[in-house]
């Protein structure tokens, strides 16, 4: 990828597009990325949940683990991860956590088995811009002398998300229609070859596309041709996984928390579990039995003041209780939200607690997350 | 009536001993969409370089502080109801605060429009 002219930032290849569409362009992982585009946060998110949205997120890292088979690729990944991969199926996707020997959560990322059989022993991961380098590192460290980590830099990565992505995708690219969520392909986007997933990370129905970064504008030009389709940047993003419930590393994950503190528990498969046989298996199965000190919670504010990261959480005594990690005006609610970590005796769903922002205590109830219903594309079951 | 502007893109538009203030269009450009603003009581002192308002937009917290020293003698409430209204017209309808001028001599120190827009020009 190619550096811009100012602090050393990184360009994704869909650079000169942001400018052109009139981005604004911030710092971000060490890339230069669009928070916004000028119709503003506000009006990209609701676009998003209302039509379609266009994420460049090509700052993300995608990698392959390379090996023999899928069974001898899949273990060496499971020293590292609770979930199960050897069970992940041909074209499936998983959501995982990278842990270390204590079970805090290195980062979080996402793994996919090879579509074809024929290619197989071969998982897909993208993980966080930010933890790229120590992933990197802690997985190459970790790998038996058969399989080998392949970082890839030569690609960018477009989302395309909302419930208009499926008709917008399908003009271009047909077979991406037959994936379900969590679904992986290979296939030709208007004749250009694409690693294309059902997934996101907006709590809508849409795609992930992998694609050469010489390919990546063509595509991002095609679909914002298309009028159900517009940019979105990171602030969207931001809010639109927040209100999804969904966990931003470095914020609401980081090497402290384990799966079961961060209510993650989902990452940890059954056959997993029994074994026990990941890092800080003893942690975590203890805390999945006898609880933990802190869980995080989702939190709705019942005025107009946003609580952000940081800020202290109190229950109904004035004691300290937890902390905010993420926090701000959800557009799709209409009010501000929070996610933060608790002590567990708080984290009941009505439970009456007080965020302080500047001084002045803002009251909040702990709700369910997501706070917006996930819609997802699930296959009809025949 | 005149009106005045700060480097932190406030303006300041003084009627006899009373100041209006506001944050600049630019200021709400750069903001992005306003979800909270939190305004002073009336009646509070506040010194030039106060804390005088909190602008909340979907990514930050901003302070807005006070270009000249004064008493609050009115907020714009409306705006509590209606944030979005400072990305609106935030040079007309969404003031922030009225002030009562304790030294206005210290307007002079502040910037004319023309002055403002070349400031701005230059960021």
């Amino acid at each position: 990828m190619a550096t811009s002219d100012n602090d050393n930032l990184l360009e994704t290849p869909l650079a000169d597009l942001h400018k052109e569409l009139g981005a604004r362009m911030v710092p971000f992982a060490g890339y230069s990325m669009p928070v916004q585009y000028p119709s503003g946060i506000i009006a990209e998110h609701t676009h998003t949940r209302e039509s379609a949205g266009l994420f460049d997120v090509s700052h993300m890292g995608q990698a392959f683990l390379v090996g023999p088979d899928h069974e001898t690729t899949a273990k060496a990944l499971e020293k590292l991860v609770p979930s199960e991969i050897q069970g992940l199926k041909n074209g499936r996707q998983r959501y995982t956590v990278l842990l270390n020997e204590e079970g805090g959560i290195i980062d979080d990322l996402m793994v996919s088995r090879s579509v074809s059989a024929d290619d197989d022993g071969r998982l897909f991961l993208v993980v966080n811009a930010a933890r790229k380098d120590v992933d990197y590192e802690v997985i190459a460290r970790n790998l038996p002398d058969n399989v080998r980590l392949e970082v890839i830099e030569d690609r960018a990565l477009i989302a395309l998300q909302g419930p208009k992505a499926a008709e917008v995708m399908a003009a271009h690219a047909p077979k991406a229609a037959d994936l379900a969520f969590m679904g992986a392909s290979s296939l030709e986007f208007d004749g250009i070859d694409c690693h294309v997933s059902r997934s996101g990370y907006t709590g809508e129905d849409g795609y992930e596309i992998s694609v050469k970064a010489g390919a990546a504008e063509a595509i991002a030009r095609a679909l914002l041709a298309d009028d159900r389709v517009k940019p979105i940047g990171l602030g969207a993003r931001d809010s639109l996984r927040l209100e999804s419930g969904l966990c931003l590393y470095g914020h609401d994950l980081d090497e402290t928390t384990s799966p079961v503190e961060g209510a993650i528990t989902f990452v940890l498969q059954k056959r997993r579990r029994e074994a026990g046989d990941f890092p800080g298996a003893n942690r975590i199965l203890s805390e999945l039995s006898g609880g933990t000190k802190r869980i995080r919670v989702g939190m709705k504010l019942e005025g107009r003041a946003p609580a952000r990261e940081g800020a202290e959480i109190r229950n109904a005594k004035g004691e300290t209780v937890g902390t905010v990690t993420s926090g701000g005006f959800a557009p799709t609610v209409g009010a501000p939200i929070a996610m933060g970590y608790v002590a567990p005796e708080f984290a009941k769903v009505g439970t009456d607690l007080v965020l302080v922002v500047r001084g002045r205590e803002l009251p909040a109830k702990v709700v369910d997350m997501p706070f917006v219903e996930q819609r997802y594309y699930r296959k009809p079951k025949s | 009536m005149s009106t005045y502007y700060s480097e932190d893109h406030e303006w300041i538009s003084v009627d006899g001993d009373v100041a209006t203030v506001g944050i600049t269009d630019y200021a709400q450009s750069q903001l992005g969409d306003v979800v909270f603003v939190e305004l002073p009581e009336a009646g509070k002192n506040l010194s030039k370089g106060d804390e005088a308002a909190v602008v909340e937009s979907v990514k930050a917290a901003s302070e807005v502080y006070a270009p000249v020293d004064g008493e609050v003698v009115e907020a714009n409430a409306a705006l509590v109801d209606e944030p979005a209204k400072v990305n609106e017209d935030p040079q007309g309808a969404a003031w922030f605060i009225k002030i009562k001028l304790s030294n206005a001599s210290q307007l002079e120190e502040l910037m004319d429009e023309a002055a403002y827009k070349a400031y701005v020009d230059g960021l």
